[in-house]
Order: C-alpha cells, then sequence, then structure tokens
C-alpha cells in the first residue's frame, strides 16, 4: 500500500471535516507548539532536517527561505499562502483543498510560527471559486475551535489567515508579483533584493510558500524528518510528492506518491497507462514551464535532483502526456499563446519576445515557415532569459525543447508548408 | 449609487483591514457583483471606499481577467483554451457554443445574457474540455451536455454546480 499522506483523509467526492483531520492527528503538532514543545527555531530546524523543497516550481528548501528572514526583521511579519495555481496542467492546489483543508490550516500556522508572523493571506484564483467558500467556511470553523485568532489554544501565540481573492492573471503567482497584488498594487514582479523574506507586504519579512509545500508541515512534525526522508523512492529526494496527470492517458487525475516514483510507473500503474490507439511521444514533466521529456527517459525518477540530472525540471510535477497523434508545434503554439497572453507586461523582452516566437510557431504550424525560423526561435529563446521573472524563461522551456528534440517534426512543417497532423477536435 | 447597505458594509470591511488598498480587487467583485460590469461610475464609486483614485484603480481593473470594464451577459462562458483542452476538444466546444448561442468570442447575445470568451488554464485538466460559467466549472463537456447547462441557465433555473 502507498502511503498517503496529505491525501490520507481522501474521502470520494466529499471533503474531509475538520474533526476527521482530528481524530487523524490533526491540530496535534499546534497544541504541541502551544504547550511550549517547539521554538521557533526548532521547527525550522526540524522541517530542514526534513528536507522540504518548495512544491510550487522551484524547489528551493522551505526552511532555508524561513530562515532568511533577519533575526531581528521587522514586525509585524506575514506569510502569504500561493494558491493561484494556474500552471496549465496543474490542479494539485484544488484538490488539496478539497481533500483536506484544515492539513493546510494547520500547515499555513505552524509555517507562520516559525517565522513569528501575526498574520497570513491565502491567495486564491477566482476559478477556484468553489475553495475559496470551502477555505472560508474551514477557516471559521478553526477560529471556533481556538485554532486561529487571539492566544490560540491559550499560548501567547496570536495569528489569523485571511482569504484574498485574486483578480485572476498567470504572474500573480510569481511570489514578488502575489506581494504587489496582496497589497493592491499592479501586480509587476519586484527583482530583488532586497528578498521578500528581508522586505515584502508593507516593507515587512514576508514568506510566500505554496500550499502543498505548507500542507506537508503538520505530517513532517508530527512525525519528524527522518520518517518523511524514508517516505522517498530516491535518496535525494524527501517526503511525497502530489502528481497531476493529464492528456492521452486512460485515468487522468491527481495522486500522492513518494517522490521519486519513475515516470513510467506513474503513467503505467497511476494513470492507467496510455489510451488504446495512443503511444508515448513526449511529455511536460512539470508544467508548461519544463521542457518536453522524450521517451528514453521513461524510468527517470520523478524527483528534483534526478530531474535536474538529466536536463529536466520536476516544475509543478504536473505530467501533460502527448502521443504520436499529436503535433507538437501545435501544443508549442498552445503553450505560446497562453504566455504571449498572460505576459504581465512589465519588461520588454517578455511582452515583446513571447508574441514574437509565437508568431513564429503560428507561420510554421500553419504553412508558412521557413527554414530560418529555426535559428531565429532558438535564439528568441535565449533571448527571453533576459527578463525580469522567471516566468518568461519558464515560457522558453517548451520552444527550446521542441527545437532539441523535435527538430524533424518543426522542419517536415515547414518542408510541406502544412502541419502533417489533424488538428484536434 | 450603490445602495446604502452596501456601501456601509464595504467600507466597515475596508475599515477592518490593515491597509484599505488591499480590498480593492474585493470592493471592485462587490460593486461588479451590483452593476454587472464595473462602469465609471463604479470605478469612482470604489476608488473612493478604497481611497485610491480611479485612476489608481483602473491599473487593476484593466489588468485583471475577472474585472470586466465593458458590459457583459448575466452568464460568461469562459471555454478553456489552454493545452490539455485544446487537445481534447477546445474547437467543437467553441464551434457549438458559437453556433447555439449564434454569437463569436468575445461577444454577448443580444438578450444579454450569455458572453462567450476563451481562458486560459482553469485547472480541470484531468476533466478536459472544460468551461466556467460565471464561478462555476463544467467538465467532460458534449454538445449535449453543453445543451442541457445552456437551457437550464435560459430557463432562470439556478446553474447545477458541478462542484
Amino acid at each position: 500500500m502507498l502511503p498517503q499522506v496529505l491525501f490520507q483523509n481522501r474521502k470520494p467526492r466529499r471533503i474531509a471535516t475538520m474533526e476527521e483531520y482530528c481524530r487523524s492527528g490533526g491540530y496535534r503538532v499546534l497544541e504541541d507548539i502551544a504547550r511550549g514543545k517547539y521554538s521557533p527555531a526548532d521547527i525550522c530546524r526540524i522541517v530542514g532536517e526534513a528536507g522540504l523543497r518548495g512544491r510550487g516550481g522551484a524547489g528551493f528548501p522551505a526552511a532555508t527561505k524561513w530562515m532568511s528572514v533577519p533575526v531581528d526583521g521587522a514586525y509585524p511579519r506575514y506569510l502569504a499562502a500561493n494558491a493561484d495555481e494556474m500552471e496549465p496542467g496543474t490542479f494539485k492546489d484544488r484538490m488539496l483543498i478539497h481533500v483536506d483543508p484544515h492539513t493546510l490550516i494547520e500547515g499555513m500556522i505552524i509555517a507562520g510560527y516559525a517565522i513569528s508572523a501575526s498574520k497570513a493571506f491565502f491567495f486564491i484564483r477566482p476559478s477556484y471559486d468553489s475553495s475559496a467558500m470551502i477555505l472560508e467556511r474551514e477557516l471559521e470553523r478553526a477560529r471556533q475551535a481556538g485554532y486561529l485568532g487571539d492566544n490560540i489554544l491559550g499560548s501567547d501565540y496570536s495569528f489569523d489567515i485571511i482569504l484574498h481573492r485574486s483578480g485572476g492573471r498567470y504572474i500573480c503567482g510569481e511570489a514578488t508579483a502575489l506581494l504587489n497584488a496582496l497589497m493592491g498594487k499592479r501586480p509587476n514582479p519586484m527583482k530583488p533584493p532586497p528578498y521578500p523574506t528581508v522586505k515584502g507586504l508593507w516593507n515587512r519579512p514576508t514568506v510566500v510558500n505554496n500550499v502543498e509545500t505548507l500542507a506537508n508541515l503538520p505530517h513532517i512534525l508530527r512525525n519528524g524528518p527522518e520518517w518523511y526522508k524514508g517516505l522517498a523512492r530516491t535518496k535525494t529526494g524527501a517526503g511525497t510528492k502530489l502528481f497531476c496527470i493529464s492528456g492521452k492517458v486512460n485515468r487522468p487525475g491527481c495522486v500522492e506518491l513518494p517522490i521519486g516514483t519513475p515516470l513510467r510507473e506513474i503513467l503505467e500503474e497511476h494513470a492507467g497507462g496510455m489510451r488504446a490507439g495512443s503511444e508515448f511521444k513526449a511529455c511536460l514533466p512539470g508544467g508548461a514551464s519544463t521542457r518536453y521529456l522524450t521517451k528514453d527517459l521513461l524510468d527517470v525518477e520523478m524527483d528534483f535532483d534526478s530531474l535536474s540530472a538529466v536536463g529536466h525540471r520536476l516544475g509543478t510535477a504536473a505530467i501533460t502526456v502527448f502521443d504520436q497523434k499529436t503535433c507538437l508545434v501545435g501544443v508549442t503554439l498552445n503553450l505560446l499563446q497562453f504566455f504571449a497572453r498572460e505576459s504581465c507586461g512589465w519588461c520588454t523582452p517578455c511582452r515583446e519576445g513571447l508574441p514574437y516566437i509565437r508568431d513564429l510557431l503560428w507561420r510554421i504550424e500553419n504553412g508558412e515557415g521557413r527554414e530560418e525560423y529555426i535559428p531565429m526561435l532558438r535564439q528568441m529563446s535565449r533571448d527571453v532569459w533576459n527578463a525580469y521573472c522567471a516566468l518568461a524563461p519558464g515560457a522558453a522551456s517548451p520552444v527550446e525543447s521542441l527545437l532539441t528534440f523535435f527538430e524533424d517534426e518543426v522542419r517536415e512543417h515547414i518542408r510541406l508548408k502544412k502541419c502533417p497532423f489533424s488538428r484536434p477536435r | 449609487m450603490i445602495p446604502e447597505a452596501l456601501k456601509r458594509e464595504l467600507l466597515e470591511r475596508t475599515a477592518r483591514a490593515e491597509h484599505p488598498r488591499e480590498m480593492a480587487v474585493d470592493v471592485m467583485y462587490a460593486l461588479q457583483g451590483y452593476y454587472g460590469y464595473m462602469s465609471d461610475e463604479a470605478m469612482e464609486e470604489a476608488a473612493e471606499i478604497v481611497g485610491m483614485t480611479p485612476l489608481e484603480l483602473e491599473e487593476l481593473a484593466t489588468f485583471y481577467d475577472f474585472i470586466y470594464r465593458r458590459p457583459v451577459g448575466r452568464y460568461v462562458i469562459r471555454v478553456c483554451d489552454s493545452a490539455v483542452c485544446w487537445m481534447e476538444g477546445y474547437q467543437s466546444v467553441v464551434d457549438h457554443l458559437t453556433s447555439r448561442l449564434g454569437i463569436g468570442l468575445g461577444d454577448t447575445t443580444a438578450d444579454g445574457l450569455f458572453s462567450l470568451i476563451p481562458v486560459c488554464c482553469i485547472g480541470y485538466c484531468d476533466r478536459a474540455p472544460a468551461m466556467l460559467i460565471n464561478r462555476k466549472v463544467y467538465g467532460e463537456l458534449t454538445p449535449e451536455k453543453i445543451d442541457r447547462i445552456l437551457q437550464k441557465l435560459a430557463t432562470g433555473k439556478p446553474a447545477a454546480g458541478e462542484e
């Protein structure tokens, strides 16, 4: 049986209640904190030893981020939970909220305590309104139970969580842009330094964590760092991971698996294998901002280090699978349409570069391609790395990898003066 | 003008926030709920509530996908056009909707009931193709299912939430 941690209270078609979460050991870490069992430094140390890495896409060690809040940093301090999940192919944060919202709420309180924050914002995209309503209701229940608010469980720690509905744009998921959005400003990204952990919301130390990262915390504290590391299938990994599988498989969905589970096993055993008549051609292993991964790497272990060792990224661990009948020029054009539309427009490489790339891809896909577009596309994919934030280099990943692994397919479009595949209907 | 009670409620909520500006999007959502979209008048009222100039608020209103500066239908249909839905039948969903509603993408029906726009990934890739109507999600769309949904909305019965 696979260990289910974040999804241990998963019920078919309903949300786990606070009582069910408590019965499974929930809020016990918070009770320990209220009794003085852990100092904030203890929490940072334990989470650091557990090797928890950020689940939002970048994989930065969570405890290292917390510890970059200066010891003498100003108060009040803030925590922001990032549920602006807009990476195409990704829906794990939505699943988490719909499965067991209190593991997330307790995780936020623990993170808040670790950085001595008094307030947290739960930043959620408008398309997830049903998730936002669940959270509003469950936050109120946690308040009634004394888990949130002034003097939590009789301790001298006070902390509350405010739900913030986004107006909806992809850039808001970028940590510094998210902070601007929370402050009611146009959500442009900001270039560090200063880092948000030094000067974030209203110039106070602020930590932005992905909701899956936060949901791991109660379990790490409850069971210890050795247990957490032991959950992984690889030595370099730690914990479990929510994988979202979509595309040409039989059973698309979100599953919790040990980090480091081989890609082939995820697709064959947990996503029901390829659909009848479909053969694996490539996948995006971690959302739209990662490189296409080809057949020869099907046995790669899905963790941060194993993927980066072969030139790929785990990203959000949203695996989108393409089959031999799918035109990857078409897919890349679709992805660039997304990135160009969602560019916030703040910096030139992204605002001007992405539509340029999209236009070249459109011409190739629609029979107007020319040989010289290939080096142009290569050059442009490198140039967008000059952008202000990490989202533009992310946008270049599918383009660069299309040209690296599927150059023949691109050339065939140009030679035939049309797309050799039939368009999806 | 928005009703006095709504204005009072929004002023109270804004006063409770640490910084009034953090309420900018919430206040716009509330006024949009009342007016149907953010008219110039609504922009001025909202700006006053959060203590911003209408121009500062405009920076946000024109930036965000879910704030409308132009009138929209009572039901805004947003069809996901990102990669997974695109592979799984986005085009037939849009073709069916445009022929049923008699409008193109970006348009609103003459009776003011429906607007149709594409939207980027809404996180329902496991149930592609999918669409949002106002804040509700509908997945695994087929022409028959779309017809049932439109029928329900047009006859005034409440939209059945999928989730």
